[in-house]
């Protein structure tokens, strides 16, 4: 038990001691900035995930052989590479193969989250759609409706009730993921922490907080998609 | 008003319609019947290509349908459909069910499409319920609004696929009643299913569609009094217990 309290100089000294906390909370902004930059790839990572993967999920969905051919091979592609490569391409590759086009980081982030979410986004609208039963689709032609009309005012609708909660789920996961553009020095919340805990060593404390900063912009996100799943059981 | 010509449908290896011709003419009350999976549903939904032939040609207020790039969205549009599992929109109220293709698809104004979906609803005697959604209503109802539905894009035709087949007994006649009030007006209507009381009442013809064929047809006195092939007495007999 005393071995305990005789450890007590850890407070002093080590990868956890107050000074280093102290110097982490006089720089909080920087990790503020990051945050705000997280945000900001994260929410238009999304948007460009929604709408990826709604035509993606629509296209899985047609008639048209070729239409389905092209959403597989999309979803298959991204699905089954890191995500790291898909952002290392955008990042090293691209510009080799256009010199002179140079995307900023932030775009390369939110190209990179919104492709890959994308691929799971359209898995989980195409899943979505095809839960919707069939005569919904031909009631909707019947009456006609074109084939996108009847996605867009008949199907989908029901459809987002049904794929809400695995959808907030994949937001959860894609503003986890753009965590990869702070290896691109994407100015993120992991790169600014990870560059300021490097500066000195006070990597305990500042993954602690980096790591709190992702709890709080996920877990919210977390809760709601249960209280989803827990409606659409509901009724 | 329709006309079928030579048309064939297959499922795979299974020859589903052969050689169908039929003509119904503007204004007629078509009855088909047949037993279960003798084509009937193939035949009809191939009226408004929800199955398009294998060949042959489907031609619809003198358009020829299986043409390449015909206008079938266009022509739906005034053929109008009923379904066995009524098919309603289960996100939307029952006005907004009579209103929405009306209003996206046509191009009506909202008011205007409002009133008459009201109207209709009237007529089928649910204006009452125009504010709740399908899964509030009972089968019967549902079947009456989807009339309702079918109705308020003022079609030229309408099909009727077993309308009364997924109903409890008691919610038949209902069903039948808006049905056959509409039979009176001068609409053109095709209408699969086994009550042969509505076909008493209601049909100007029926044909008797068995394994993809148009075996018999004649005026609805002709099947009860003297049905002429043995495949048409054996299935009369069984539906007119
Ligand atoms: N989409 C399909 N794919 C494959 N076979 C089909 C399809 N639709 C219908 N069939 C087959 O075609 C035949 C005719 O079916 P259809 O539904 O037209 O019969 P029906 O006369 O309407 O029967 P019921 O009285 O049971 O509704 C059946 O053998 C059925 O199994
Ligand atoms: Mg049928």
């Amino acid at each position: 038990m005393s071995g305990l309290f005789q450890n007590i100089g850890f407070l002093q000294q080590g990868p956890f001691s107050i000074p280093r906390w102290e110097a982490l909370f006089s720089h909080l902004d920087v990790l503020g900035q990051g945050a705000l930059v997280t945000l900001l790839v994260a929410s238009l990572g999304l948007a460009l995930a929604l709408a990826l993967g709604t035509v993606i999920g629509v296209m899985s969905t047609s008639h048209w052989k070729i239409l389905r051919g092209i959403a597989r091979v999309y979803v298959e592609f991204f699905q089954n590479t890191p995500l790291l490569i898909q952002v290392f391409m955008l990042y090293n590759a691209l510009p080799m193969l256009y010199p002179q086009v140079m995307i900023p980081v932030i775009v390369i982030g939110i190209m990179g989250v919104g492709m890959y979410h994308g691929a799971y986004i359209g898995e989980v609208v195409r899943a979505g759609i095809q839960s919707i039963g069939r005569g919904q689709l031909e009631a909707a032609l019947a009456q006609g409706f074109s084939y996108v009309g009847a996605m867009r005012y008949i199907i989908i609708p029901q459809a987002m009730r049904i794929v809400l909660p695995p959808l907030t789920n994949q937001a959860v996961n894609l503003i986890k993921n753009t965590s990869v553009i702070a290896i691109i020095a994407g100015g993120d919340l992991m790169y600014a922490g990870d560059s300021f805990a490097g500066r000195y060593g006070h990597y305990g404390p500042t993954y602690i907080v980096v790591g709190l900063g992702y709890f709080l912009m996920c877990f919210p996100l977390a809760v709601l998609t249960r209280r989803l799943e827990d409606r659409t059981k509901g009724v | 008003m329709i006309k079928l010509v030579d048309v064939n449908k297959h499922f795979g290896l299974h020859h589903v319609l052969k050689d169908i011709n039929l003509e119904v003419p503007m204004g007629e009350k078509l009855v088909v019947i047949g037993p279960s999976g003798g084509g009937k549903s193939t035949l009809i939904r191939c009226i408004n290509m929800l199955e398009r032939p294998s060949s042959g040609h489907v031609v619809v207020d003198a358009v020829d349908l299986m043409a390449h790039r015909a206008p079938i969205a266009k022509i739906r549009q005034s053929v109008a459909m009923v379904f066995q599992s009524f098919n309603l929109y289960p996100h939307k109220t029952v006005l907004e069910n009579c209103t929405l293709a009306p209003i996206v698809v046509k191009g009506v104004p909202k008011e205007e499409a409002t009133e008459t979906a009201l109207g209709y609803l009237e007529r089928v005697g649910l204006r009452e319920k125009a504010d709740q959604y399908p899964a509030q209503l009972s089968g019967g109802q549902q079947q009456r609004v989807a009339i309702a539905r079918a109705l308020n894009m003022h079609p030229k035709v309408m099909l009727f696929d077993e309308p009364t087949s997924a109903l409890d007994p008691e919610m038949i006649q209902e069903v039948l009643d808006v049905i056959i009030g509409l039979a009176h007006s001068g609409i053109t209507m095709v209408v699969v299913t086994h009550e042969m009381g509505f076909a008493h009442e209601a049909a100007d013809r029926v044909v008797f569609l068995d394994d993809g064929m148009i075996i018999e047809e004649g005026t609805p006195e002709h099947f009860f009094k003297n049905p002429q092939h043995d495949r048409t007495k054996l299935f009369l007999s069984k539906i007119l217990r």
